[in-house]
């Protein structure tokens, strides 16, 4: 079966969309991101779309699922590149996208997660900190 | 008076039809010389109403047509099934209902991605959506 492939960056998890997908094609991906998170404990998942020349509904309830399967897993999710069309049209069909961030590109999109990372990680030490001065 | 100068039908019956219908309503927004952003609400608008379609109406056909009014092109879709209906028209027309534990964005957002939109339902015959997208619309 075709399947979208995932890299492993560090704790990064990077996708890249290169054709308009079919249902299914989205569905596995939605399942195979999920699972890889999982399996290796990655921090960041980062979706490049700028190939996408529509997102509807369905689309945009998959990157949703994804980033909220990700949070719970601890994993924060960006999605990349979209069309600045495809931004407008979303905008006035009313979806939102929900549980994920959003960036210019995949640079700026690693900036992010790196960012987002850290925060978490220094709060996590702050409050192991506090935790000890009690 | 609204002309046709073109038209094409593709009957929907599977999930992987809706990628193939997205692209000739593309081939024809693109040779109308629609401009990207109309292009991308039509298209998914489009998207939205055969999704429904196959999900609810258990697929049908659709019709793409090239018309004209006076100056301006568009293009007109016309999505048919013979499906269980609508019981309640303008309760499914309101955003957050779903009968499918889904969004229910799929028609109002529709509607407001497209110049002109039309939905007609008979309960135990199906369901008829048509919408017009204007090239400058
Ligand atoms: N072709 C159809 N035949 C029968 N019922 C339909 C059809 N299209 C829509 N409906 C009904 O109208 C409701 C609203 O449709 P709409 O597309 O707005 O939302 P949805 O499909 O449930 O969710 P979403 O499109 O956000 O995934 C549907 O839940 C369904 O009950
Ligand atoms: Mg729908």
């Amino acid at each position: 079966m075709e399947r979208i492939p995932i890299l492993r960056m560090g704790k990064f998890l990077l996708v890249t969309i290169q054709i308009d997908l079919y249902d299914r094609l989205a569905t596995n991906l939605e399942a195979d991101l999920v699972q890889m998170v999982n399996k290796t404990g990655a921090r960041g998942v980062l979706i490049d779309i700028s190939a996408l020349s529509i997102v509807d509904s369905f689309m945009g309830r998959i990157l949703g699922n994804i980033g909220s399967m990700s949070k719970i897993m601890d994993a924060e999710t960006v999605v990349v590149g979209m069309q600045p069309a495809v931004a407008i049209t979303l905008i006035e069909l009313g979806l939102e996208l929900k549980g994920v961030h959003t960036a210019l590109n995949v640079e700026k999109g690693m900036e992010l997660l790196k960012t987002r990372i850290d925060a978490e990680d220094e709060e996590i030490i702050e409050e192991e900190d506090e935790a000890g001065t009690e | 008076m609204k002309l046709v100068l073109n038209k094409d039908v593709m009957s929907i019956e599977k999930e992987q039809d809706v990628v193939p219908f997205r692209n000739r309503v593309k081939e024809y927004a693109v040779k109308i010389g629609m401009s990207l952003v109309n292009q991308t609400k039509l298209i998914t608008a489009a998207s939205e109403l055969v999704r429904n379609m196959l999900k609810y109406g258990g697929g049908g056909v659709t019709i793409i047509e090239v018309i004209s009014q006076g100056r301006d092109n568009g293009i007109r879709l016309v999505f048919q099934d013979k499906g269980p209906g609508i019981k309640d028209i303008s309760l499914a027309m309101k955003d957050g209902y779903s009968s499918g534990k889904s969004l229910g964005i799929g028609l109002p957002g529709a509607k407001r991605l497209v110049n002109e939109f039309d939905i007609k339902s008979t309960l135990g015959e199906g369901t008829t959506v048509s919408i017009i997208k204007w090239k400058n619309g």
